[in-house]
């Protein structure tokens, strides 16, 4: 299945970003190959709306799921409508995207049931 | 567990950033010595600058929205452009379309039904955010440029940096600033905070305006506390306000009096709790400090 | 003629300049409240705000029947306030800044707008016969500049002679909206560096409208020299000096106008709103 984890970098290594709309980067994973891609986010730099277009970004790579450590309630509503599953890692603890894909194939990730932070501006 | 504590007032000039200047020597004085990462997202008033004094170590420039911009040379004046802008941005002059950049809004509009694609859009510097040394602690700030739009969007560039910091140091608390009004940058500022104090005018117009601003931070899940700056100009105003908070349920914390000490340090470039901490405004914002503190680390 | 009562900084005065030069100017003036987020002149002059009428954006409405999730409008929309994602169309209103550029290029002409109202305005005579309107943000809305627009947008009930606006604080937008289409605009300030760091902001703006610009310093007496350098420096003419007075702090309290308060101030105000004629006159002389 196609994964996508927000991370602060450009590779599997690369520390895992607990925002969304505002993560650096997205790395895309075969979760049962283990074969990447790294991409940056469009939405960085946008004005407003950096989940909607974040989240329409990860559609557009053709994921299924996602991992990130909270989803404003536009990326919610918005993932939600692509079908894509939301799922939660804690951000307080660093680690690596790579430590992120064991959690979630050790199914170790909840996942999100409602938008978790106040996303506006 | 890092908090976030917001200073709004809804009207301007009621004494948002005197008390939070008052704050940061206050917290960098007591059990959360370099504990407090401070943030300014008054952007369009960048005050606290001028009584922290910080030492700016990191400048970088803010992208705005962007500007629409008509190639002359391709333009056939068919003035397509300047029908479908709702923001009355585009201007015939002398035979020629041209935009005025400090009206557009940067929709596009525009480029999409110009037939010859004569328009683009370009990105606008509008600002600049800093991350400083002050002498309280790292204080990060932000000058938007006269006149530009998104200070939502540089307020909360002010405020994610400001909060990416404490979590790196492990610090306890961002101390945040905030604008006047009850708009955008308000909302942008108020976002994610655990506690907002609201500093309030005992006046007809700083009542009115408290209430806005409580709504809003309802709206957004913010709980607030209430203290009243220049409480002794009007102490009917000052009981008024307190009756109202106490219908709402919102916890009033402290009564300051109309001091001149408070413009006095602010010509000396002090906190005024650190310019003369004995006058009387000066221990008045101490207890509502403690007020505060006390709410902040309450479990929730 | 309209003069826009800035300041840059919040509370330095610019309600009871306002408010103040509304009450001088005769029975030809019109007063915008254009401090829609924290409108507060209604106070001080106590129309009967007898109109009203709702504003807000033009939001699209996507038809589900004709819409083929082809993805256009997402494209054209610089906010991202239409998103196309899977089989599904969202619009998002807080996003949404009502250029209509979805709605006029949807290929299928799915999309139609509907007012999303985000504020009203108010609007009718105070008991000395001059009219008044303000604006009112709704609480949770974060655009204050449609709702600026469409207060001076508003068809006055008579043509005034002398409109009045006070704006809001700050330097961003909003402030901008306020003072377009501005003859001159009177800048309140107070003489403290928070006052003088702020009133430099909006006297860029001034400049880059073009729109001449005089200075007010009030509470005069409780800070610094830092403003009179200043606008000695930039050519700014200090057009009046309010000192800081408990009796006039204390009846602003109440809700009582400066002029209420100290009716001795009002030859001053009549001669500010002469002195600001005068300069527009000069300026628009060939």
């Amino acid at each position: 299945m196609k994964l996508v984890i927000s991370i602060a970098g450009d590779n599997l290594q690369s520390p895992f970003d607990a925002r969304f709309g505002r993560a650096a980067a997205f790395c895309l994973v075969d979760s049962d190959t283990g074969a990447w891609t790294a991409h940056a986010n469009p939405a960085l730099e946008a004005a407003g709306g950096a989940g909607v277009q974040a989240a329409q970004f990860v559609a557009g790579l053709g994921a299924r799921a996602v991992v990130s450590g909270a989803y404003g309630p536009k990326a919610y509503a918005s993932l939600s409508a692509a079908g894509i599953a939301m799922h939660l890692a804690p951000g307080n603890a660093p680690r690596t995207a790579a430590d992120v894909l064991a959690q979630f194939q050790a199914g170790a990730l909840n996942q999100a049931q409602a938008a978790t932070q106040d996303g506006r501006h | 567990m890092m908090k976030q504590l917001i200073v709004l007032s809804g009207k301007g000039g009621t004494g948002k950033t005197s008390v939070t200047a008052a704050f940061a020597h206050l917290a960098a004085g007591g059990r959360l010595a370099g504990q407090v990462v401070i943030a300014d997202a008054d952007v369009d008033a960048a005050n606290l600058e001028l009584v922290l004094q910080p030492q700016v170590l990191e400048t970088q420039p803010f992208q705005g929205g962007q500007v629409a911009v008509i190639d002359q040379d391709t333009c056939l004046v068919c003035g397509g452009c300047a029908d479908v802008c709702r923001f009355d941005a585009i201007i015939e002059r002398d035979g020629q379309y041209l935009v005025d950049p400090i009206a557009c809004d940067g929709c596009a509009a525009c480029v999409y039904q110009c037939p010859t694609e004569s328009i683009h859009m370009e990105p606008q510097v509008a600002g600049k955010s800093y991350v400083s040394e002050s002498r309280y602690g790292p204080l990060y700030h932000a000058n938007l440029d006269p006149g530009q739009e998104n200070s939502g969007k540089l307020v909360t560039l002010v405020k994610q940096r400001a909060r990416l910091r404490a979590l790196d140091d492990d610090r306890q608390l961002v101390l945040v600033d905030g604008p006047p009004g009850i708009g955008c940058p308000v909302i942008a500022a108020a976002s994610g905070a655990d506690l907002a104090l609201i500093v309030a005018e005992p006046t007809a117009a700083g009542v009115h305006d408290m209430q806005r601003v409580l709504g809003t931070l309802r709206h957004f899940g913010v709980p607030a506390l209430v203290c009243i700056n220049k409480a002794d100009i009007y102490p009917e105003g000052a009981a008024a306000i307190e009756t109202s908070c106490r219908a709402d349920g919102v916890a009033t914390v402290g009564r300051i009096p109309f001091d001149a000490t408070v413009a006095t340090a602010m010509v000396a470039g002090e906190a005024v709790t650190a310019f003369r901490p004995a006058a009387p405004a000066s221990l008045a914002i101490a207890a509502v400090w403690e007020r505060v503190l006390a709410s902040l680390e309450a479990p929730a | 003629m309209r003069i826009v009562v800035a300041s840059g900084k919040g509370g330095t005065g610019k309600t009871t300049v306002a408010t103040s030069l509304a009450l001088v100017g005769g029975e030809s003036v019109r007063c915008l409240d254009c401090d829609v987020e924290a409108p507060n002149a209604a106070l001080f002059l106590h129309p009967v705000l007898d109109r009203r009428q709702e504003v807000g954006i033009p939001l699209p409405r996507v038809d589900t029947a004709l819409c083929t999730h082809c993805g256009k409008c997402a494209e054209v929309c610089q906010y991202h306030a239409i998103a196309v994602l899977g089989q599904t169309t969202l619009v998002f209103p807080e996003l949404c800044h009502g250029c209509g550029s979805c709605t006029r290029l949807c290929p299928e002409a799915a999309i139609t707008e509907h007012l999303h109202v985000t504020g009203v305005l108010e609007g009718g005579l105070t008991a000395d016969g001059l009219e008044f309107a303000r604006g009112l943000l709704q609480v949770g809305e974060p655009m204050a500049v449609p709702v600026i627009r469409e207060l001076k947008r508003w068809p006055p009930l008579r043509r005034p002679a002398l409109e009045i606006w006070d704006a809001p604080p700050g330097a961003s937008c909003p402030v901008v909206e306020t003072l377009r289409g501005a003859d001159f605009a009177l800048l309140v300030t107070e003489p403290t560096p928070f006052g003088l760091h702020d009133l430099k902001q909006v006297v860029g703006i001034a400049r880059a409208l073009e729109i001449p610009a005089g200075v007010v310093v009030n509470r005069d007496g409780i800070g610094d020299q830092g403003v009179d350098a200043y606008c000695a420096d930039q050519g700014l003419p200090i057009l009046l000096r309010i000192p800081m007075e408990r009796r006039i702090a204390e009846g602003l309290a109440r809700g009582r106008s400066l002029l209420e308060t100290a009716p001795d101030y009002r030859p001053a105000f009549q001669a500010l709103l002469a002195a600001i004629q005068d300069r527009v006159n000069t300026e628009y002389a060939p």
